[in-house]
């Protein structure tokens, strides 16, 4: 069965195999992604980001099931870091998950970073547009967020949802390190130990600081994941925003801007295949210019401008193939 | 750059078994050997334990168990794993399993079962020669 086809049909095998292809890049991915495109744009995305151990795939759960009370359908990306020096990596999420993963209408995946800096894997962002396309209502995408980490997840979601918890002290000095303008939510999470009212006040502060212009105040949600209060408030603050967003206008704006560095990323992609096949191909060549570079008998610049020129002549030269065909 | 095709499992420990070091032993193990490695945590049902195997589309699923139910909790994973459409997976078993009960485990369609003093060594030869032989 075409897994596109499967996908739609609401097969979750099809489902799942098809996040495989796409995570790996196996050949037909591209192709699939492209008919997956027109189905895309109903589900909601929610982003949950911050450090391990924060309770993240704890208050995934609960907002899962939150969801499901109101008969809203979830997908869930949870993402854990790659081991740079093996490959492997060891994706733990699910044990928080328990409350919803025997209900038929959730999906959790478990994905690895492989490699990829930002806190979210390359496949990210097709994973969730795949359910998106299969019909989830809700995807949630849980992230490890470590400093920087976090700005990634803006570009994937439409709503950001920033996860704290008092007592760490490194924690405000991480939200100051510049996520203070991504979070559109804050949760003080682990709100059953002593210092939640004191971060809740630190955030109120840094958010009254922070210069930027803004029209939606960043609403900051006390909760105690693991007894699920607060997390009605949370799913609450999550619709508000979201009409926030309908109403003027940035839920578009986003999403436009979201596809703007998507088609970026997918073209930065497309020309770094060409330039792998490249080296692949003159392996020998490559190495010997390389030496070559380092003995200062090259410059590194023009190796590069010529590997540009001879993958844009091999573009031309593809896109002229495929006008013949068609 | 093309990413390369991870061997993706899961180790799940079915039943009220609270043994837990095993598991994490093996799931340790197979991450240090290049792996994608999902754990599920302890008290999984069967269902709970398929789902996880179909979502995350495994290659492998290795089922750990220690409290003597195995002949009771197995052959409802395996029943339910070919009912889903999952027969193709690679399925293991260990723990604390008496020999004289690997024929019938086999016979539902595990392919090997480990137990105490197996190595890490032993176990990811076992899984890369099984998977390329399948595949
Ligand atoms: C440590 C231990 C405990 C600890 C567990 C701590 C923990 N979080 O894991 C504690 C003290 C909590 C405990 C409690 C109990 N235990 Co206890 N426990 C043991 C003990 C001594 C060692 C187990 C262990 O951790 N081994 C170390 C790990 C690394 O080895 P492993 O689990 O065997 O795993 C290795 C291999 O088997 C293999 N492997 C394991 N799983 C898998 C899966 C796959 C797919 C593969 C390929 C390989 C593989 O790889 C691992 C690495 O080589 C065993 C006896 C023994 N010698 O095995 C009893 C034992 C398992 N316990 C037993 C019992 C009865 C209990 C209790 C019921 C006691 C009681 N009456 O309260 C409780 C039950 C707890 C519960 N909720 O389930 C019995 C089980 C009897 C049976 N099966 O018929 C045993 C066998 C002791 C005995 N001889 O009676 N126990
Ligand atoms: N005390 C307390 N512990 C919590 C709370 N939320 C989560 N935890 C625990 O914190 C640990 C890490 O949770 P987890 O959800 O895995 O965090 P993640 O790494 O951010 O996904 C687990 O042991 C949870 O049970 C909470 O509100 N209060
Ligand atoms: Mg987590």
């Amino acid at each position: 069965m075409d897994l596109v086809d499967g996908v739609r049909k609401g097969s979750v095998r099809a489902l799942a195999k098809l996040i495989t292809l796409v995570e790996n890049e196996q050949p037909g991915a591209i192709e699939a992604m492209e008919s997956i495109y027109p189905h895309t744009g109903n589900a909601y995305i929610i982003g949950i980001t911050g450090p391990p151990g924060a309770g993240k795939s704890t208050l995934t759960d609960k907002i899962t099931k939150e969801l499901r009370r109101e008969n809203y359908t979830v997908g869930i990306i949870a993402i854990d870091p790659t081991s740079p020096f093996t490959g492997g990596a060891l994706l733990g999420d699910r044990v928080r998950m328990q409350g919803v993963s025997n209900d038929e209408d959730v999906f959790i995946r478990s994905m690895a970073t492989r490699g990829t800096l930002g806190g979210l894997s390359r496949a990210t962002a097709d994973t969730s547009k795949i359910l998106d396309a299969y019909g989830k209502d809700y995807v949630i995408i849980e992230t490890v967020g470590v400093g920087q980490d976090e700005v990634d997840i803006i570009r994937t979601a439409d709503v950001s949802i920033l996860v704290v918890i008092p007592g760490s002290g490194d924690d405000i000095q991480a939200i100051k390190a510049g996520i203070m303008e991504i979070g559109d939510i804050f949760v003080v999470n682990k709100s059953d130990r002593e210092g939640a009212d004191r971060l809740v006040t630190e955030i109120k502060m840094m958010l009254d600081l922070s210069s930027a212009p803004r029209d939606w105040t960043p609403a900051i949600v006390k909760t105690i994941a693991t007894e699920d209060k607060g997390v009605e408030t949370l799913v609450e603050k999550i619709k508000e925003h979201r009409e926030y967003l309908m109403e003027s206008g940035t839920l578009a704006l986003r999403r436009k801007e979201r596809i703007r560095s998507e088609i970026t990323k997918i073209v930065e992609n497309e020309i770094f295949r060409y330039f792998d096949g490249l080296i692949a191909e003159n392996r020998d060549i490559y190495d010997q210019r390389l030496e070559d570079i380092v003995g200062k008998k090259e410059d590194p610049y023009l190796l590069a401008k010529q590997a540009v020129e001879i993958i844009a002549k091999k573009i031309s030269k593809k896109a002229g193939e495929y006008k013949g065909r068609g | 750059m093309n990413q390369d095709k991870r061997i993706r499992t899961l180790v799940a420990k079915p039943g009220l078994d609270g043994h837990d070091r095993g598991a994490k032993v093996i799931a340790r193990a197979l991450r240090d050997a290049g792996m994608e490695v999902i754990y599920s945590g302890i008290r999984q049902t069967p269902e709970q334990i398929v789902d996880a195997a179909l979502q995350e589309d495994v290659d492998v699923l290795l089922l750990s168990i220690l409290s003597g139910a195995h002949s009771f909790l197995f052959p409802r994973i395996m029943e339910l794993m070919k009912k889903k459409g999952l027969g193709d997976i690679l399925v293991l078993g260990g723990g604390i399993i008496p020999v004289e009960d690997v024929p019938e485990l086999k016979a539902l369609g595990i392919s090997e079962v480990f137990g105490p003093g197996m190595t890490s060594e032993t176990l990811i030869k076992y899984i890369t020669e099984n998977l390329s032989a399948g595949n």
